[in-house]
């Protein structure tokens, strides 16, 4: 039988330490939903996400009851609609956007991703539509997150839609004003994106993927934090063994719940995410791993290497406890979502550029970052081309999902509420980069021997 | 079918025949017990067979907490498999 001390342990993490199932997210395939006539690919598209993710709710709540490990998000990711789409004859994708909304509402889900468009390399139609249609999708709708895909490490980065993107980005900032512009955190612009990630808002179901499958997101910084409190001032070996064991927990529960659901949806079991995700709530930051470690705040120097070793050992304890690994996988360093960064952010600890060189180490990228509302689209671009050629250069994931917000000014606090927490406006480079961005063009894809 | 339920709390007089009427009520057997009161706080693991549960899990986690509160302690159940997950490999 299993000991009481480990017992206690599993419901200390759970009742105390913020332990949760963050996402389970099915993924659906919308490939057989073209049509010619938009409203009857409209249809199709709905009738398919209604009836594979009927039960997903359900389905959720019960593993949740029966485990007794909260569940907090049932969401879906479809195709990229930029490739169902381009087959009608639709010219506003924002009618798309509308029927995913609909859709999600229906099935009781709190977001569906997959507003999506793969323009690494180029454009077509179908791309240039939906990009064109972002800003007033995801302002005109609650639940549909958009992700467009700029550069990969095989195909370079395509500097026409960075440029584009920085104006997609603040046109979403004005449209969503009376909301804090909050249509910008349901958009990420990332380098090569994973095709099964189940975080939102950049998930989307990749065209390599099955017709419908199921991929978990775990959770868990609060129980990181609180097993390194026990090991204060040992050394890095020490701690490096003692997140691998927290996180092979962590992501054993995963695991669990991502076999139960899949077999009650009666769908394919697709990944386990394991990723460190923060929110708001206190107890529950990534922020504070850092700090446990050593630093007087999150972004004074050294706060780098602690995050590399804190994503490292997360990879290699998660490895272990699950069958099959994807998505972001790592830790998540979303500034509004995450209590302790938005505490060094206000202190003056941590700073864009700080932000963006511990991208280099961790999962995704600058993640929920509120820029003053007057930035430039060519500054917002620059920011997206330097965290894309981080991604190209090191054949990782980095994305960047920032909130120009409209009328805010550097020292203002946005509230974005729930997950999404809030975030303290963070100051800019003030020097241009315009003509920079105005070339346009692609930077071609990086060598990949002599790496120094 | 097992499931583990978790007692936690103060100690008193009655708190396992409380717990276990409701389980017996239920149909629900009990494989193993093990307790210890450390403090004045009182744990007690029940290791159960639920298969020949006559309702949902649901609402048999729902009368154990009601029992709980009536009693003045925590009362859980979950199933086993998330225990042996997560400690064994």
């Amino acid at each position: 039988m299993i000991r009481t001390r480990e017992v206690l342990e599993t419901i200390k993490m759970i009742q105390e330490e913020c332990l949760d199932i963050r996402t389970i997210t099915m993924g659906i395939s919308l490939r057989d939903c073209c049509d010619r006539d938009s409203k009857r690919s409209r249809q199709l598209i709905y009738d398919k996400i209604t009836r594979l993710a009927a039960n997903l709710v359900k389905v959720g709540n019960d593993i949740e009851k029966e485990y007794g490990i909260p569940i907090i998000n049932k969401r879906v990711s479809v195709t990229p609609i930029s490739i169902i789409a381009e087959s009608s004859d639709e010219e506003d994708y924002v009618r798309f956007a509308e029927t995913l909304d609909k859709a999600a509402d229906a099935i009781g889900i709190n977001f569906i991703g997959g507003f999506s468009a793969l323009v690494h390399k180029g454009y077509t139609n179908g791309d240039k539509k939906l990009i064109r249609s972002i800003p007033e999708a995801l302002s005109s709708t609650k639940m549909v997150c958009s992700s467009v895909n700029v550069a990969t490490t095989k195909a370079g980065i395509n500097m026409d839609a960075v440029c584009e993107m920085g104006e997609v980005i603040k046109r979403a900032a004005e449209l969503s004003k009376d909301n804090d512009s909050l249509a910008c955190a349901k958009l990420v612009v990332f380098s090569n994106v994973p095709e099964d990630n189940p975080f939102m808002a950049g998930a989307f179901h990749g065209v390599g993927e099955p017709e419908c499958v199921i991929n978990v997101g775990v959770s868990g910084p609060g129980v990181v934090k609180s097993a390194l409190e026990k090991v204060k001032g040992a050394d890095f070996g020490t701690v490096s063994e003692t997140i691998k064991k927290t996180a092979f927990k962590i992501t054993r529960m995963g695991q669990l719940v991502a076999q139960e659901a899949s077999k009650r949806l009666n769908t394919q079991f697709g990944i386990v995410d394991l990723s460190l995700a923060p929110t708001p709530a206190v107890g529950d930051s990534v922020a504070y791993i850092l700090e446990e470690m050593g630093l007087e705040k999150c972004g004074a120097h050294g706060t780098t290497a602690a995050l590399a070793l804190l994503n490292d050992a997360v990879k290699k304890g998660g490895v272990m406890a699950s069958s099959y690994v994807g998505g972001l996988s790592g830790a998540f360093i979303p500034v509004s979502e995450d209590a302790g960064m938005i505490e060094a952010v206000k202190a003056g600890a941590l700073t864009l550029e700080k932000l963006e060189a511990m991208t280099c180490v961790c999962s995704v990228g600058l993640d929920m970052i509120v820029i003053p509302g007057d930035t430039s689209a060519s500054t917002i671009s620059a920011i997206i081309a330097d965290e894309a050629a981080i991604g190209m250069i090191n054949n990782k994931t980095t994305a960047v999902r920032i909130i120009p917000a409209f009328g805010k000014k550097v020292g203002d606090v946005v509230e974005f509420g729930g997950l999404l927490g809030s975030g303290p406006v963070m100051s800019v480079n003030r020097f241009g980069s315009e003509e920079f961005i105005k070339r346009g063009g692609r930077i071609p894809a990086p060598i990949n021997s002599l790496r120094n | 079918m097992r499931a583990i339920v978790t007692v936690i709390g103060k100690d008193k007089v009655g708190i396992i025949a409380g717990i276990s009427t409701v389980l017996a009520d239920n149909n629900v057997n009990i494989l193993d017990i093990n307790q210890t009161t450390l403090q004045d706080v009182f744990t007690m693991i029940m290791l159960v067979d639920i298969s020949g549960l006559a309702k949902d899990f649901t609402e048999l986690a729902e009368c154990l907490e009601k029992k709980g509160e009536e009693i003045g302690l925590s009362v859980r159940i979950q199933h086993e498999n998330i225990f042996n997950s997560m400690h064994r490999i």
